[in-house]
């Protein structure tokens, strides 16, 4: 999906092309999105961010045909900008808020799987401890105290950040997301959103290629269904 | 032609940061009576709406702010249509 503004399409584009699966771009204008098995939403800073991260973005045409997409079980990836997009369009549950350092923040992290069962987790364990990239300035996960228990509960914290050890401790927070979350789904589990760059993390020269296994999972979960 | 002034705030209870850094800095200058700060937005809008009485105004405004100036979940508006 290619938003005005988008900017980790190409990295998105490239990630899957070296795990071996076609790939191609949707424009912002398109109508329909029939014949895709699962859409990505890249980072980046749709609509130059402006009123609020996503705000502009949720309301282009595209994001009907999403909508319809999702409802009907297909696979959707919100990564950064795209979890911001997925958080306005009401597709995910909650908001951000500006990192609590006030700065945009570029760096290493390290996340804990919460729940394997998702078809972007499938191939991991639960408490595996990934290291990826983040890069935004508003990745304070916020939700109100119903909601975060709703999404315990069902099960819908798919990563949260944490030491490399995998403790979930402040240390290991980076941005001051409520409950160390990191990355929630969907209840039925076919929409995933997540603050880090697993796309920026599936070669080696890269850094890590620990973002492999989220690309993986979906692939080998669509090849299943 | 109509003036609308929208407030945007964040809801009691959600985390500020910018409002937290105002508030330790002004401490910092001295003015040791300040316990808080809010940081929010101000969407000034012309509109062209001989066609609207007063109400309809303040009801589209409304419907505007929920779907769009404001996000529910973290944010709280308010507004002062000026004439």
């Amino acid at each position: 999906m290619v938003f005005p503004g988008s900017n980790c399409e190409q990295d998105c584009y490239h990630a899957i092309k070296v795990l071996g699966a076609d790939v191609s771009y949707i424009w912002h204008r398109s109508e329909d999105i029939d014949g895709f098995d699962c859409v990505i939403l890249p980072g980046g800073f749709s609509y130059g961010d402006y009123l609020r991260t996503g705000a502009i973005a949720r309301f282009s045409r595209v994001m009907r045909a999403v909508k319809k997409f999702a409802a009907g079980g297909g696979l959707v990836l919100g990564i950064c900008n795209g979890f911001q997009v997925l958080l306005e369009a009401g597709l995910l549950p909650g908001a951000m808020l500006p990192n609590t350092s006030l700065k945009f923040i570029c760096r290493q992290v390290n996340l804990r799987v919460e729940n394997d069962q998702t078809p972007f987790t499938s191939l991991t364990r639960k408490g595996q401890v990934l290291a990826m990239p983040i890069a935004h300035y508003e990745g304070n996960y916020f939700a109100d105290e119903e909601t975060l228990k709703a999404l315990e509960q069902n099960n819908q914290v798919v990563l949260k950040y944490s030491t490399p050890s995998g403790e979930i401790t402040s240390a290991g927070n980076p941005n001051g997301s409520l409950k160390n979350i990191a990355g929630i789904s969907n209840k039925d589990g076919n929409i995933l959103g997540l603050m880090p760059h697993p796309e920026r993390a599936v070669e080696s020269i890269l850094g890590s290629t620990d973002g492999q296994i989220i690309f993986r999972s979906l692939m080998e979960s669509l090849v299943k269904s | 032609m109509v003036k609308v002034k929208v407030y945007v705030t964040l809801k009691e209870g959600v985390l500020d940061p910018k409002g937290v850094t105002i508030t330790q800095s002004l401490q910092a200058l001295g003015y040791k009576n300040v316990k808080g700060a809010k940081v929010g937005k101000i969407i000034e809008l012309d509109l062209n709406s001989s066609d609207k009485t007063a109400k309809g105004v303040e009801t589209q405004i409304k419907e505007m702010s929920e779907r769009l100036l404001a996000n529910p979940v973290i944010e709280d508006f308010d507004f002062k249509v000026e004439e």
